[in-house]
């Protein structure tokens, strides 16, 4: 049996202001299991990025984080309309957000990048029409 | 230079002061939430035009040592009241995001 911590957030989908709650519970609890700040602000961004895609895209979904000793893994998962271009989505600046959006602030093109940036491994399966799950590895040095 | 003292020389009136003795240890300024989270450093003055609630969650994850907003802008109050639970240091300054910046530059 492995010995991880598991927790479980339902991301809703039509609300820019409490986006970011499960980030910020997740951001709490590492604190207080006494990981590195690093680690912490990694995880916590990635996951509010996920999070922020997740409430604009897909009408929310739903986050797993599980904590090793050794790793973070963050499991997102939605059923939204999926991305049709991965590739292109990864790219800096590349964002399909809508303008209502933007004026909140969102919709850079930097959420993907982002996450990819701040873990060492990021999974992504998507399939049109059907919906997105991702999973991004943070690893403890 | 602590979050008071830097209060005090650009002259920002706080909003939410809850924890003024946070040392300023550098400055970021931008209104993309994904840049501010990509690029700030924990300890910086982050200044921006940006109120809605959302900047508290961006603070809280990206550990800023105290959001000053600029041109006047001021949040609404379930904004401050957020900022206030989560102890998030926010001030507001009458000049521009240049002039802000400027002037904090100097400062560190």
């Amino acid at each position: 049996m492995s010995d991880e911590l598991k927790f479980h957030f339902d991301v809703h989908g039509d609300n820019f202001t409490s986006a970011g709650e499960a980030s910020v519970e997740v951001k709490k609890k590492l604190r207080q299991l006494g990981f590195p700040p690093d680690v912490i602000r990694r995880v916590s961004i990635a996951m509010y990025e996920g999070e922020i895609n997740m409430v604009i895209h897909a009408r929310g979904g739903e986050a797993d984080v599980l904590v090793y000793p050794d790793r973070i893994v963050i499991v997102l998962e939605d059923h939204g309309p999926g991305i049709a271009n991965i590739d292109l989505a990864m790219q800096e600046g590349y964002s399909t957000a809508p303008d209502s959006v933007r004026s909140l602030g969102f919709g850079a093109g930097m959420g993907l990048p982002n996450m990819k940036r701040y873990t060492e491994e990021m999974n992504i399966e998507s399939t049109v029409g059907v919906g997105t799950k991702i999973t991004m590895v943070v690893k403890v040095q | 230079m602590t979050v008071a003292e830097m209060a005090k020389e650009l002259s920002l009136k706080p909003l939410v002061a809850a924890d003024e003795t946070r040392e300023v240890t550098g400055g970021y300024a931008g209104d993309l939430l994904s840049w501010v989270m990509g690029r700030a450093q924990s300890g910086d003055a982050w200044v921006t035009i940006m109120s809605n609630a959302n900047i508290v969650a961006v603070a809280t994850l990206a550990d800023p040592s105290a959001v000053i907003l600029s041109e006047g802008v001021l949040p609404e109050e379930n904004v401050l009241k957020l900022a206030e639970t989560k102890g998030v240091n926010i001030y507001m300054s009458e000049e521009d995001t240049f002039s802000v910046c400027g002037k904090l530059a100097k400062l560190l």
